[in-house]
């Protein structure tokens, strides 16, 4: 594979995913409507029920609104990344996949392109959502805009990598709704997003805390956490790189004909 | 490339199916077929629905892989050289794969960087086979707005952007109206010698094989023949194609054997 034609394909893809998005104007605002519920209507509602004492990286007291914004942006980010693997199955049903994976590229390479694509429109949504948090006067630190930057890559690519991985095993789009409930809701309450994990342990949860701590979307919401306040955390960090290498690992041996899933389909005709 | 990755290559063969086999759980999808198909030779694979034809177009795209025997486009086998053998091959799948919301223009051109087609020369070709298939006028009109039969006009300019040696048309003329049907076929008949370009047509219309070089008739995943339009009349002593068709497919296979 040439360099030119890599970065060819790269654009082509990516350019497509972005069309797409901008096509459907009435994703970007779902994709904000969402969280922001979460945090005027739930996180005001639950203000003085959740009290968060200090906890790293938080030096002081900070209010419920602002702990829970690492999470939705996290929510963000993991919604993008189920939706990117929906956009495979349909492109699968329509034909459309057909066309890329008989391209003259390797399979990783064009799973790696969706997922850059993916990533692209995750971290810009996550963006349009701070800006709606600064509007609505939300105080987070303005260098976090900037060091969360690189979390929220590496946290949108490995929950993209996540759905890339599970749109193999999804055959058909009706599939699809069960397999967000039992994924995408499960991921987000068994972890930090809502409550600090402390909260879990204090009430007993013993398995809801050990489920958490070993959520690979804890670590995703952490790692924006901690970068937001300019601190490094490596648990998170490494947690996710692994993941990613998991679950791309995954999805690459899923769509390869001679080894994964791919390789027992097909229909007769 | 190293000479050793290739594959044994003889005369102007640009596509060579060697003992390939695919069975579904126990089913058995194609059983041993072997097909060679010569630069510029448009070959019409006939069999009726659910004789192999898409899954031997699957395997030969690569979408899946065949349980046994060799798959060899333009000297690359498919299953160790997937990404040359593809560069190779030029697809009009059965199921229309166009992006609806694309203009004609931008799904070709988002085909022609999969294949790594400069800009300028992409332009260049996209007018060409716009023209050449009288839909230039159409170019930067949405894709879902064109009827059946140039939404299958663009599939096929899209195949041959990248100016492949090896067209694969996978019933490709199913939802066109007779005429478009007939004008599509004579259209890649033209095209297929005048470009030196391999053909193999996926069919289970009778009237779509009277152009080819030869018939290759398909039957529950067996190759039952292989050979010209009139050799098929011949050996099977009937009047025409669709005679010949029937006389194969509606007898066991045992007796067909002993016929071809």
């Amino acid at each position: 594979m040439k360099l030119k034609h890599a970065v060819m394909a790269l654009q082509a893809i990516s350019s497509r995913e972005i069309n797409k998005f901008v096509r459907q104007r009435g994703r970007l605002f779902s994709a904000l409507v969402r969280p922001a519920l979460w945090l005027f209507v739930f996180a005001v509602g639950f203000q003085n029920v959740l009290g968060i004492s200090i906890m790293a990286p938080y030096e002081t007291y900070i209010e419920y609104q602002v702990y829970i914004v690492p999470g939705l942006l996290g929510i963000i980010l993991l919604f993008n990344g189920m939706q990117s693997s929906l956009a495979m199955v349909y492109d699968r049903e329509m034909g459309l996949m057909r066309l890329l994976l008989t391209s003259p590229l390797p399979r990783w390479y064009l799973l790696l392109t969706k997922l850059i694509a993916g990533t692209v429109l995750s971290v810009l949504q996550a963006y349009a959502f701070l800006i709606l948090c600064a509007l609505f006067q939300i105080e987070l630190p303005l260098i976090g805009w900037l060091k969360a930057l690189p979390a929220l890559i590496l946290g949108a690519m490995m929950l993209g990598a996540v759905g890339l991985a599970l749109s193999v095993y999804i055959k058909q789009l009706e599939n699809f709704a069960g397999t967000m409930n039992f994924v995408i809701f499960p991921m987000f309450f068994i972890s930090s997003a809502l409550y600090p994990l402390w909260k879990l342990e204090d009430a007993g949860a013993e398995i809801l805390h050990l489920l958490a701590q070993y959520n690979p979307f804890t670590h995703v919401v952490e790692l924006i956490r901690f970068s937001f306040y300019n601190q490094f955390n490596a648990t998170s960090f490494y947690t996710v790189i692994i993941c990613l290498f998991i679950f791309f690992s995954l999805a690459v041996w899923g769509y390869d004909p001679q080894r994964g899933m791919a390789r027992k389909g097909g229909k007769p005709g | 490339m190293n000479q050793t990755n290739k594959s044994d290559n003889s005369g102007d063969t640009v596509l060579q199916i060697t003992s390939v086999s695919k069975s579904y759980g126990k089913r058995k999808a194609l059983e041993e077929i072997n097909l060679q198909i010569n630069a510029g030779e448009f070959v019409a694979l006939l069999g009726p629905n659910g004789a192999g034809k898409t899954t031997l177009f699957q395997l030969l795209t690569g979408l899946f892989v065949a349980d046994q025997g060799s798959i060899v486009i333009e000297s690359y086998d498919i299953r160790r050289f997937a990404v040359k053998a593809l560069a190779g091959i030029g697809v009009v799948f059965q199921q229309p794969t166009l992006d609806l919301d694309l203009s004609v223009g931008a799904n070709l051109k988002l085909h022609s960087r999969l294949h790594g087609i400069e800009s300028k020369e992409s332009e260049n070709r996209i007018q060409h086979e716009l023209e050449r298939l009288e839909l230039l006028d159409r170019i930067n009109d949405p894709v879902r707005s064109l009827s059946g039969g140039n939404k299958r006009k663009v599939e096929l300019a899209r195949a041959l952007l990248h100016r492949p040696q090896v067209l694969l048309m996978d019933e490709a003329s199913i939802g066109l109206d007779p005429a478009a049907r007939q004008s599509l076929v004579k259209y890649v008949s033209q095209l297929c010698h005048s470009r030196n370009v391999a053909l193999l047509w996926a069919t289970h219309l009778v009237d779509e094989v009277e152009h080819a070089d030869r018939v290759a008739v398909l039957h529950q995943g067996q190759l039952l023949a292989d050979t010209t339009p009139d050799q098929l009349i011949l050996k099977t002593n009937t009047q025409g194609i669709s005679e010949a068709f029937l006389k194969l497919t509606q007898t066991d296979l045992k007796n067909k054997e002993a016929m071809i």
